[in-house]
Protein backbone atom coordinates (compact mmCIF):
# COMPACT_ATOMS: atom_id res chain seq x y z
CA UNK A 1 0.00 0.00 0.00
CA UNK A 2 2.89 2.70 0.86
CA UNK A 3 4.96 1.96 -1.99
CA UNK A 4 2.07 2.52 -4.12
CA UNK A 5 1.15 5.47 -2.43
CA UNK A 6 4.53 6.63 -2.68
CA UNK A 7 4.86 5.85 -6.32
CA UNK A 8 1.07 7.52 -6.94
CA UNK A 9 2.67 10.95 -5.62
CA UNK A 10 5.83 10.86 -7.68
CA UNK A 11 4.16 10.19 -11.03
CA UNK A 12 1.63 13.28 -10.23
CA UNK A 13 4.80 15.81 -9.47
CA UNK A 14 6.11 14.07 -12.43
CA UNK A 15 2.82 14.73 -14.58
CA UNK A 16 2.52 18.28 -13.24
CA UNK A 17 6.19 19.38 -13.72
CA UNK A 18 6.02 17.81 -17.27
CA UNK A 19 2.89 19.33 -18.36
CA UNK A 20 3.38 22.70 -17.41
CA UNK A 21 6.80 22.47 -19.21
CA UNK A 22 8.90 22.87 -16.11
CA UNK A 23 10.75 19.79 -16.07
CA UNK A 24 11.97 21.04 -19.93
CA UNK A 25 13.19 24.30 -18.91
CA UNK A 26 14.99 23.06 -16.04
CA UNK A 27 16.56 21.07 -18.62
CA UNK A 28 16.74 23.48 -21.37
CA UNK A 29 14.94 20.73 -23.22
CA UNK A 30 12.12 20.61 -26.19
CA UNK A 31 8.96 20.18 -24.58
CA UNK A 32 8.45 17.06 -26.52
CA UNK A 33 11.37 15.64 -25.15
CA UNK A 34 10.05 15.42 -21.56
CA UNK A 35 7.07 13.54 -22.10
CA UNK A 36 4.47 13.41 -19.15
CA UNK A 37 2.72 10.52 -17.74
CA UNK A 38 0.02 11.24 -19.87
CA UNK A 39 1.76 11.40 -22.76
CA UNK A 40 3.37 7.79 -21.89
CA UNK A 41 0.44 6.38 -21.53
CA UNK A 42 -0.98 7.93 -24.96
CA UNK A 43 1.95 6.40 -26.28
CA UNK A 44 1.54 3.01 -25.10
CA UNK A 45 -2.08 3.01 -26.18
CA UNK A 46 -1.03 4.30 -29.31
CA UNK A 47 1.87 1.92 -29.98
CA UNK A 48 0.50 -1.18 -28.34
CA UNK A 49 0.83 -3.68 -31.19
CA UNK A 50 3.96 -2.76 -31.80
CA UNK A 51 4.65 -2.86 -28.29
CA UNK A 52 3.18 -6.27 -27.66
CA UNK A 53 4.81 -8.12 -30.26
CA UNK A 54 8.35 -6.63 -28.79
CA UNK A 55 7.57 -7.26 -25.13
CA UNK A 56 6.58 -11.08 -26.58
CA UNK A 57 10.15 -11.13 -28.15
CA UNK A 58 11.76 -10.13 -25.06
CA UNK A 59 9.69 -11.99 -22.56
CA UNK A 60 10.47 -15.38 -24.45
CA UNK A 61 13.97 -14.44 -24.69
CA UNK A 62 14.14 -13.41 -20.84
CA UNK A 63 11.62 -17.05 -19.88
CA UNK A 64 13.70 -19.19 -22.15
CA UNK A 65 16.69 -17.89 -20.67
CA UNK A 66 15.58 -18.22 -17.18
CA UNK A 67 15.07 -21.95 -17.54
CA UNK A 68 17.53 -22.74 -19.04
CA UNK A 69 19.78 -21.50 -16.31
CA UNK A 70 17.37 -22.95 -13.60
CA UNK A 71 18.17 -26.81 -15.32
CA UNK A 72 21.83 -25.89 -15.51
CA UNK A 73 22.10 -24.21 -12.20
CA UNK A 74 20.22 -27.01 -10.09
CA UNK A 75 21.95 -29.42 -11.84
CA UNK A 76 25.27 -27.91 -11.07
CA UNK A 77 24.40 -27.33 -7.70
CA UNK A 78 23.96 -31.16 -7.12
CA UNK A 79 26.71 -31.86 -8.66
CA UNK A 80 28.99 -29.78 -7.02
CA UNK A 81 27.37 -30.55 -3.98
CA UNK A 82 27.58 -34.71 -4.15
CA UNK A 83 31.11 -34.43 -5.10
CA UNK A 84 33.79 -32.99 -3.49
CA UNK A 85 35.94 -32.97 -6.28
CA UNK A 86 33.85 -31.39 -8.80
CA UNK A 87 33.36 -28.52 -5.89
CA UNK A 88 36.80 -27.91 -5.49
CA UNK A 89 37.93 -27.78 -9.08
CA UNK A 90 35.04 -25.22 -10.15
CA UNK A 91 33.41 -23.34 -7.32
CA UNK A 92 36.40 -20.50 -7.37
CA UNK A 93 35.95 -20.33 -11.18
CA UNK A 94 31.97 -19.81 -10.67
CA UNK A 95 32.29 -17.47 -8.21
CA UNK A 96 35.21 -15.77 -10.82
CA UNK A 97 33.57 -15.81 -13.43
CA UNK A 98 30.90 -13.01 -12.00
CA UNK A 99 33.86 -10.53 -12.25
CA UNK A 100 33.59 -10.79 -16.07
CA UNK A 101 30.59 -7.84 -16.95
CA UNK A 102 28.11 -9.41 -19.15
CA UNK A 103 27.59 -5.96 -21.16
CA UNK A 104 31.31 -6.99 -22.10
CA UNK A 105 30.28 -10.64 -23.41
CA UNK A 106 27.38 -9.92 -25.12
CA UNK A 107 29.07 -8.62 -28.21
CA UNK A 108 30.69 -12.06 -28.84
CA UNK A 109 28.31 -14.06 -28.20
CA UNK A 110 26.91 -11.99 -31.22
CA UNK A 111 29.65 -12.99 -33.31
CA UNK A 112 29.61 -16.42 -32.12
CA UNK A 113 25.99 -17.38 -32.68
CA UNK A 114 24.60 -14.65 -34.82
CA UNK A 115 21.84 -11.94 -34.48
CA UNK A 116 18.98 -14.46 -33.58
CA UNK A 117 17.58 -15.50 -30.34
CA UNK A 118 20.47 -17.79 -29.19
CA UNK A 119 22.96 -14.69 -27.52
CA UNK A 120 20.28 -13.65 -25.91
CA UNK A 121 18.96 -16.79 -24.28
CA UNK A 122 22.89 -16.92 -23.47
CA UNK A 123 23.27 -13.57 -22.02
CA UNK A 124 19.87 -14.21 -19.47
CA UNK A 125 21.01 -17.61 -18.66
CA UNK A 126 24.28 -16.24 -17.89
CA UNK A 127 22.60 -13.51 -15.35
CA UNK A 128 20.64 -15.88 -13.86
CA UNK A 129 22.93 -19.02 -13.36
CA UNK A 130 25.36 -17.50 -10.66
CA UNK A 131 22.02 -17.15 -8.16
CA UNK A 132 20.35 -20.01 -8.85
CA UNK A 133 23.27 -21.90 -8.14
CA UNK A 134 24.46 -20.22 -5.67
CA UNK A 135 21.57 -20.62 -3.84
CA UNK A 136 20.78 -24.20 -4.62
CA UNK A 137 23.94 -25.33 -2.92
CA UNK A 138 23.96 -23.20 0.04
CA UNK A 139 20.51 -24.76 0.49
CA UNK A 140 21.78 -28.39 0.13
CA UNK A 141 24.39 -27.98 2.67
CA UNK A 142 22.21 -26.28 5.18
CA UNK A 143 20.74 -29.72 5.10
CA UNK A 144 20.60 -30.84 9.23
CA UNK A 145 23.20 -33.40 9.79
CA UNK A 146 21.01 -35.07 12.45
CA UNK A 147 18.06 -35.33 10.76
CA UNK A 148 20.16 -37.26 7.95
CA UNK A 149 20.98 -39.69 10.46
CA UNK A 150 17.51 -40.06 12.24
CA UNK A 151 16.84 -40.59 8.39
CA UNK A 152 18.71 -43.30 8.17
CA UNK A 153 17.46 -44.98 11.37
CA UNK A 154 14.19 -45.03 9.63
CA UNK A 155 15.39 -46.73 6.37
CA UNK A 156 15.88 -44.00 4.25
CA UNK A 157 17.85 -44.58 1.15
CA UNK A 158 20.31 -41.90 0.18
CA UNK A 159 17.63 -40.71 -2.38
CA UNK A 160 14.91 -41.08 0.03
CA UNK A 161 17.41 -38.75 2.23
CA UNK A 162 17.70 -36.58 -0.69
CA UNK A 163 13.79 -36.65 -1.80
CA UNK A 164 12.51 -35.88 1.53
CA UNK A 165 15.10 -34.24 3.04
CA UNK A 166 17.63 -31.83 1.19
CA UNK A 167 15.34 -30.89 -1.66
CA UNK A 168 12.69 -29.73 1.04
CA UNK A 169 15.56 -28.17 3.01
CA UNK A 170 16.64 -26.26 -0.18
CA UNK A 171 13.65 -25.26 -1.62
CA UNK A 172 13.09 -21.57 0.21
CA UNK A 173 17.13 -21.29 -0.48
CA UNK A 174 16.46 -22.05 -4.61
CA UNK A 175 13.13 -19.26 -4.50
CA UNK A 176 15.29 -16.94 -2.79
CA UNK A 177 18.29 -17.23 -5.79
CA UNK A 178 15.19 -17.39 -8.45
CA UNK A 179 13.50 -14.36 -7.52
CA UNK A 180 16.96 -12.58 -7.45
CA UNK A 181 18.22 -13.91 -11.11
CA UNK A 182 14.15 -12.68 -12.47
CA UNK A 183 14.72 -9.45 -11.81
CA UNK A 184 18.01 -9.22 -13.32
CA UNK A 185 16.94 -11.29 -16.21
CA UNK A 186 15.01 -8.39 -18.31
CA UNK A 187 18.52 -6.74 -17.92
CA UNK A 188 20.17 -9.48 -19.70
CA UNK A 189 17.84 -9.76 -22.31
CA UNK A 190 18.11 -5.95 -23.10
CA UNK A 191 22.18 -6.51 -23.27
CA UNK A 192 21.51 -9.41 -25.61
CA UNK A 193 19.14 -7.33 -27.75
CA UNK A 194 21.33 -4.05 -27.46
CA UNK A 195 23.94 -5.73 -29.08
CA UNK A 196 22.30 -7.04 -32.43
CA UNK A 197 18.79 -7.45 -33.49
CA UNK A 198 16.04 -6.55 -35.41
CA UNK A 199 12.89 -7.02 -32.13
CA UNK A 200 12.04 -6.68 -28.75
CA UNK A 201 12.13 -3.80 -26.44
CA UNK A 202 15.98 -3.26 -26.24
CA UNK A 203 15.69 -3.09 -29.99
CA UNK A 204 12.77 -0.24 -29.85
CA UNK A 205 14.41 1.64 -27.21
CA UNK A 206 17.69 2.05 -29.17
CA UNK A 207 15.72 2.65 -32.55
CA UNK A 208 13.17 5.38 -30.30
CA UNK A 209 16.59 7.13 -29.11
CA UNK A 210 17.65 7.57 -32.53
CA UNK A 211 14.68 9.10 -34.00
CA UNK A 212 13.93 10.75 -30.44
CA UNK A 213 10.36 9.04 -29.36
CA UNK A 214 10.89 9.64 -25.99
CA UNK A 215 7.49 9.09 -25.19
CA UNK A 216 7.46 5.72 -26.81
CA UNK A 217 10.54 4.96 -25.11
CA UNK A 218 9.88 5.47 -21.67
CA UNK A 219 6.38 3.26 -22.32
CA UNK A 220 9.14 0.79 -23.39
CA UNK A 221 10.77 0.99 -20.67
CA UNK A 222 7.79 0.77 -18.50
CA UNK A 223 6.86 -2.53 -19.96
CA UNK A 224 10.33 -3.88 -19.19
CA UNK A 225 9.91 -2.89 -15.49
CA UNK A 226 6.26 -4.14 -15.35
CA UNK A 227 7.62 -7.74 -17.24
CA UNK A 228 10.01 -7.71 -14.31
CA UNK A 229 7.58 -7.24 -11.67
CA UNK A 230 5.23 -9.31 -12.98
CA UNK A 231 7.44 -12.19 -12.84
CA UNK A 232 8.79 -11.22 -9.58
CA UNK A 233 5.05 -11.97 -8.14
CA UNK A 234 4.56 -14.92 -9.99
CA UNK A 235 7.44 -17.03 -8.17
CA UNK A 236 6.62 -14.95 -5.03
CA UNK A 237 2.89 -16.75 -5.43
CA UNK A 238 4.48 -19.94 -6.74
CA UNK A 239 6.79 -20.07 -3.55
CA UNK A 240 3.94 -19.58 -1.51
CA UNK A 241 2.03 -22.65 -2.85
CA UNK A 242 5.19 -24.73 -2.45
CA UNK A 243 6.97 -23.83 0.82
CA UNK A 244 3.75 -24.15 2.46
CA UNK A 245 6.28 -24.38 6.17
CA UNK A 246 7.30 -21.24 6.55
CA UNK B 1 7.11 -61.22 33.15
CA UNK B 2 10.45 -61.81 30.71
CA UNK B 3 10.41 -64.85 29.25
CA UNK B 4 13.06 -63.87 26.51
CA UNK B 5 15.82 -63.82 28.32
CA UNK B 6 18.39 -63.32 25.01
CA UNK B 7 20.58 -60.30 25.52
CA UNK B 8 19.72 -57.91 22.47
CA UNK B 9 22.19 -55.68 23.44
CA UNK B 10 25.95 -56.17 24.10
CA UNK B 11 28.43 -53.57 24.32
CA UNK B 12 31.87 -54.58 25.72
CA UNK B 13 35.15 -52.63 26.16
CA UNK B 14 34.08 -49.78 23.59
CA UNK B 15 36.68 -46.89 22.54
CA UNK B 16 35.70 -44.03 20.78
CA UNK B 17 37.05 -40.67 19.32
CA UNK B 18 36.04 -37.40 16.99
CA UNK B 19 39.66 -36.66 15.93
CA UNK B 20 41.76 -36.04 19.25
CA UNK B 21 39.12 -35.83 21.35
CA UNK B 22 38.37 -39.15 23.04
CA UNK B 23 34.84 -39.85 24.21
CA UNK B 24 34.32 -42.85 25.25
CA UNK B 25 36.92 -45.67 26.91
CA UNK B 26 36.59 -49.36 27.65
CA UNK B 27 32.65 -48.86 27.84
CA UNK B 28 30.91 -52.03 29.04
CA UNK B 29 26.80 -52.61 29.06
CA UNK B 30 24.49 -54.98 27.91
CA UNK B 31 20.58 -55.02 27.89
CA UNK B 32 18.70 -57.96 28.23
CA UNK B 33 15.08 -58.05 25.36
CA UNK B 34 12.56 -55.42 26.41
CA UNK B 35 15.10 -54.10 29.43
CA UNK B 36 15.19 -50.13 29.64
CA UNK B 37 18.37 -49.48 30.42
CA UNK B 38 19.21 -45.71 32.20
CA UNK B 39 22.08 -43.56 31.00
CA UNK B 40 22.77 -41.20 33.30
CA UNK B 41 26.30 -39.19 33.15
CA UNK B 42 27.59 -35.37 33.29
CA UNK B 43 26.69 -33.44 29.85
CA UNK B 44 29.59 -34.29 27.19
CA UNK B 45 30.37 -37.43 28.84
CA UNK B 46 29.70 -39.05 25.30
CA UNK B 47 25.94 -40.39 25.91
CA UNK B 48 24.63 -39.49 22.56
CA UNK B 49 27.68 -40.64 20.40
CA UNK B 50 27.14 -43.81 22.48
CA UNK B 51 23.40 -44.05 20.89
CA UNK B 52 24.64 -43.47 18.12
CA UNK B 53 27.27 -46.06 17.78
CA UNK B 54 24.83 -48.77 18.95
CA UNK B 55 22.42 -47.72 16.28
CA UNK B 56 24.88 -48.27 14.10
CA UNK B 57 25.42 -44.43 12.89
CA UNK B 58 29.19 -44.68 13.65
CA UNK B 59 31.87 -47.36 14.31
CA UNK B 60 33.57 -47.33 17.36
CA UNK B 61 37.71 -47.63 17.57
CA UNK B 62 37.74 -50.21 20.15
CA UNK B 63 35.72 -53.55 21.33
CA UNK B 64 32.60 -54.75 20.47
CA UNK B 65 28.84 -53.80 20.23
CA UNK B 66 26.24 -55.89 19.00
CA UNK B 67 22.43 -55.79 18.90
CA UNK B 68 21.10 -59.35 18.53
CA UNK B 69 24.30 -60.63 18.28
CA UNK B 70 25.01 -58.96 14.79
CA UNK B 71 28.00 -56.15 15.37
CA UNK B 72 28.40 -54.99 11.60
CA UNK B 73 27.22 -51.66 11.59
CA UNK B 74 24.46 -52.21 8.84
CA UNK B 75 23.03 -54.97 11.21
CA UNK B 76 22.87 -52.40 14.02
CA UNK B 77 21.27 -49.86 12.01
CA UNK B 78 18.42 -52.29 10.80
CA UNK B 79 17.89 -53.55 14.46
CA UNK B 80 17.94 -50.02 16.37
CA UNK B 81 15.40 -47.10 16.44
CA UNK B 82 17.21 -43.28 17.55
CA UNK B 83 14.88 -40.67 19.00
CA UNK B 84 17.20 -37.56 18.85
CA UNK B 85 17.58 -34.90 21.57
CA UNK B 86 15.67 -32.45 19.25
CA UNK B 87 12.60 -34.14 17.97
CA UNK B 88 13.61 -33.07 14.18
CA UNK B 89 10.22 -33.41 12.79
CA UNK B 90 10.12 -32.11 9.46
CA UNK B 91 8.20 -29.37 8.74
CA UNK B 92 7.31 -29.63 5.75
CA UNK B 93 5.17 -32.68 6.53
CA UNK B 94 2.05 -33.24 9.06
CA UNK B 95 2.61 -34.47 12.00
CA UNK B 96 0.97 -38.02 10.49
CA UNK B 97 3.66 -37.81 7.54
CA UNK B 98 6.33 -37.56 10.32
CA UNK B 99 5.10 -40.34 12.06
CA UNK B 100 4.93 -42.86 9.24
CA UNK B 101 8.27 -41.63 7.58
CA UNK B 102 10.14 -45.28 8.31
CA UNK B 103 6.65 -47.01 6.79
CA UNK B 104 6.94 -44.36 3.53
CA UNK B 105 10.75 -44.77 3.34
CA UNK B 106 10.39 -48.84 3.23
CA UNK B 107 8.24 -48.57 0.00
CA UNK B 108 4.81 -48.45 1.87
CA UNK B 109 2.09 -46.00 -0.39
CA UNK B 110 1.20 -43.09 1.18
CA UNK B 111 -2.45 -44.02 2.21
CA UNK B 112 -1.87 -47.57 3.83
CA UNK B 113 1.90 -45.78 5.52
CA UNK B 114 -1.18 -43.04 6.89
CA UNK B 115 -3.50 -45.52 7.93
CA UNK B 116 -1.34 -47.39 10.00
CA UNK B 117 -0.06 -44.74 11.65
CA UNK B 118 -3.30 -43.58 12.52
CA UNK B 119 -4.30 -46.08 15.18
CA UNK B 120 -1.06 -45.12 16.82
CA UNK B 121 -2.83 -41.71 17.02
CA UNK B 122 -5.52 -42.63 18.52
CA UNK B 123 -4.24 -45.17 20.73
CA UNK B 124 -2.12 -41.91 22.12
CA UNK B 125 -3.90 -39.10 22.24
CA UNK B 126 -3.09 -37.15 19.26
CA UNK B 127 -6.44 -38.01 16.82
CA UNK B 128 -6.96 -34.99 15.40
CA UNK B 129 -4.04 -33.61 15.05
CA UNK B 130 -2.70 -36.00 12.07
CA UNK B 131 -2.82 -33.15 9.55
CA UNK B 132 -1.37 -30.55 11.55
CA UNK B 133 2.14 -29.61 11.06
CA UNK B 134 5.05 -29.75 13.63
CA UNK B 135 5.21 -25.73 13.92
CA UNK B 136 1.18 -26.17 15.30
CA UNK B 137 1.88 -28.71 17.75
CA UNK B 138 2.99 -28.39 21.79
CA UNK B 139 6.07 -29.61 22.77
CA UNK B 140 4.31 -32.50 24.93
CA UNK B 141 3.04 -33.58 21.50
CA UNK B 142 5.91 -33.06 18.95
CA UNK B 143 7.43 -35.41 21.34
CA UNK B 144 4.60 -37.94 21.08
CA UNK B 145 5.01 -37.98 17.16
CA UNK B 146 8.79 -38.30 18.15
CA UNK B 147 8.34 -41.52 19.73
CA UNK B 148 5.40 -42.48 17.41
CA UNK B 149 7.89 -41.85 14.27
CA UNK B 150 10.53 -44.11 16.33
CA UNK B 151 8.36 -46.68 17.42
CA UNK B 152 6.15 -47.24 14.19
CA UNK B 153 9.61 -48.16 12.31
CA UNK B 154 9.30 -51.47 14.14
CA UNK B 155 12.76 -51.90 15.42
CA UNK B 156 13.44 -54.21 18.41
CA UNK B 157 15.80 -51.91 20.37
CA UNK B 158 15.18 -48.04 20.66
CA UNK B 159 17.41 -45.42 21.60
CA UNK B 160 15.86 -42.73 23.73
CA UNK B 161 17.79 -39.43 23.45
CA UNK B 162 17.29 -36.96 26.85
CA UNK B 163 13.50 -37.20 25.01
CA UNK B 164 11.94 -35.01 27.48
CA UNK B 165 14.55 -32.56 28.33
CA UNK B 166 13.57 -29.31 26.74
CA UNK B 167 9.60 -30.07 28.31
CA UNK B 168 8.58 -27.70 31.13
CA UNK B 169 7.86 -30.01 34.41
CA UNK B 170 4.43 -30.55 34.02
CA UNK B 171 4.52 -31.86 30.09
CA UNK B 172 7.46 -33.70 31.25
CA UNK B 173 5.67 -35.66 34.28
CA UNK B 174 2.67 -36.25 31.85
CA UNK B 175 5.02 -37.64 28.90
CA UNK B 176 6.94 -40.11 31.62
CA UNK B 177 3.62 -41.41 32.88
CA UNK B 178 2.72 -41.55 29.09
CA UNK B 179 6.24 -43.17 27.90
CA UNK B 180 5.82 -46.00 30.53
CA UNK B 181 2.24 -46.78 29.40
CA UNK B 182 3.33 -47.08 25.95
CA UNK B 183 6.93 -49.35 26.45
CA UNK B 184 3.92 -51.69 28.63
CA UNK B 185 1.95 -51.27 25.89
CA UNK B 186 4.49 -52.26 23.39
CA UNK B 187 7.70 -53.54 24.90
CA UNK B 188 10.91 -53.35 23.51
CA UNK B 189 14.27 -53.08 24.76
CA UNK B 190 15.55 -49.46 25.09
CA UNK B 191 18.58 -47.21 25.95
CA UNK B 192 17.20 -43.90 27.43
CA UNK B 193 19.66 -41.15 28.14
CA UNK B 194 18.33 -38.86 30.87
CA UNK B 195 19.65 -35.90 33.30
CA UNK B 196 17.00 -36.82 35.61
CA UNK B 197 17.63 -39.39 37.96
CA UNK B 198 13.59 -39.67 39.36
CA UNK B 199 12.95 -39.54 35.51
CA UNK B 200 15.81 -42.61 35.26
CA UNK B 201 14.28 -44.90 37.81
CA UNK B 202 10.53 -44.42 37.21
CA UNK B 203 11.37 -45.22 33.35
CA UNK B 204 14.06 -47.55 33.95
CA UNK B 205 14.66 -51.36 34.98
CA UNK B 206 18.25 -49.98 35.68
CA UNK B 207 20.35 -47.58 35.39
CA UNK B 208 24.33 -47.10 34.43
CA UNK B 209 26.24 -43.98 35.81
CA UNK B 210 28.78 -42.72 33.58
CA UNK B 211 31.98 -41.18 34.24
CA UNK B 212 33.13 -37.73 32.87
CA UNK B 213 34.91 -38.04 29.32
CA UNK B 214 36.30 -40.36 28.14
CA UNK B 215 33.00 -41.97 29.42
CA UNK B 216 32.53 -45.06 30.60
CA UNK B 217 30.06 -46.62 32.87
CA UNK B 218 31.18 -46.38 36.33
CA UNK B 219 28.27 -47.83 38.33
CA UNK B 220 24.83 -49.63 38.09
CA UNK B 221 21.62 -49.08 40.23
CA UNK B 222 18.85 -50.59 39.95
CA UNK B 223 15.31 -49.25 40.05
CA UNK B 224 12.78 -50.43 42.46
CA UNK B 225 10.17 -53.09 41.31
CA UNK B 226 7.42 -53.50 41.00
CA UNK B 227 6.07 -49.37 40.51
CA UNK B 228 2.37 -48.21 40.22
CA UNK B 229 1.67 -47.41 37.08
CA UNK B 230 0.53 -43.91 37.74
CA UNK B 231 3.42 -41.21 38.15
CA UNK B 232 2.86 -39.39 41.42
CA UNK B 233 1.85 -42.76 43.25
CA UNK B 234 4.80 -44.59 41.93
CA UNK B 235 7.18 -41.28 42.72
CA UNK B 236 5.92 -40.87 46.06
CA UNK B 237 6.39 -44.54 47.91
CA UNK B 238 8.27 -44.91 49.92
CA UNK B 239 10.51 -47.57 48.34
CA UNK B 240 10.86 -45.17 45.57
CA UNK B 241 11.55 -42.21 47.78
CA UNK B 242 14.85 -44.29 49.51
CA UNK B 243 15.90 -45.48 46.21
CA UNK B 244 15.83 -41.90 44.54
CA UNK B 245 18.17 -40.96 47.94
CA UNK B 246 20.51 -43.92 47.37
CA UNK B 247 20.77 -43.44 43.69
CA UNK B 248 21.28 -39.36 44.22
CA UNK B 249 23.99 -40.83 46.99
CA UNK B 250 25.62 -43.06 44.81
CA UNK B 251 25.77 -40.98 41.84
CA UNK B 252 27.37 -37.92 43.87
CA UNK B 253 29.99 -40.43 44.81
CA UNK B 254 30.45 -41.86 42.14
CA UNK B 255 31.12 -39.24 40.22
CA UNK B 256 33.29 -37.12 42.78
CA UNK B 257 35.81 -40.26 43.18
CA UNK B 258 36.01 -40.15 38.94
N1 LIG C 1 30.32 -34.61 15.48
C1 LIG C 1 31.19 -34.30 16.45
N2 LIG C 1 32.46 -33.93 16.15
C2 LIG C 1 33.34 -33.61 17.11
N3 LIG C 1 33.07 -33.62 18.42
C3 LIG C 1 31.82 -33.97 18.79
C4 LIG C 1 30.81 -34.31 17.84
N4 LIG C 1 29.68 -34.61 18.50
C5 LIG C 1 29.96 -34.45 19.81
N5 LIG C 1 31.24 -34.06 19.99
C6 LIG C 1 31.89 -33.86 21.29
O1 LIG C 1 32.01 -35.12 21.88
C7 LIG C 1 31.72 -35.07 23.27
C8 LIG C 1 30.58 -35.99 23.59
O2 LIG C 1 29.41 -35.52 22.96
P1 LIG C 1 28.00 -36.15 23.24
O3 LIG C 1 28.03 -37.59 22.91
O4 LIG C 1 27.00 -35.34 22.52
O5 LIG C 1 27.83 -35.96 24.82
P2 LIG C 1 26.52 -36.02 25.73
O6 LIG C 1 25.40 -36.48 24.89
O7 LIG C 1 26.86 -36.96 26.84
O8 LIG C 1 26.32 -34.64 26.26
C9 LIG C 1 31.41 -33.60 23.56
O9 LIG C 1 32.57 -33.02 24.09
C10 LIG C 1 31.08 -33.02 22.23
O10 LIG C 1 31.46 -31.67 22.19
MG1 LIG D 1 23.64 -35.55 24.33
Amino acid sequence: MLPALFLLTLVGIWQLAASTGLLADLFGLEDFLVPSPAEIGEALWENRTLLAENAWVTLREILLGFACALVAGIAFAIAMHLSGFVLRSTYPLVIASQTIPIVAIAPILVIWFGFGIVPKILVVALVCFFPITVATLNGLSSVDPEAGKLMRTLYASRWQIFRRLSVPTSLPYLFTGIKISIVFAPIGALFGEWVGSSSGLGHQILQDNAQLQTARLFAAVAILSAIGLILFGLVALVERRVVTWR
Amino acid sequence: MRQDTRVKLEIAGVGHSYGDLRTLSSLTLAGEANEVIGLVGPSGCGKSTLLELICGLQEPIEGKIAVEGNSASEERLGRCALMPQRDLLLPWYSAIDNAALALRNQGIGRAEARAEAATLFDRFGLAGFEAARPAELSGGMRQRVAFLRTLIAGKPVLALDEPFASLDAITRAEMQEWLAAALRADPRTAVLVTHDVEEALYLCDRVAVMSGRPGRVVAELSAPHPRAEDRDGAVTDPGFVSAREQALRTLHQTLRGS
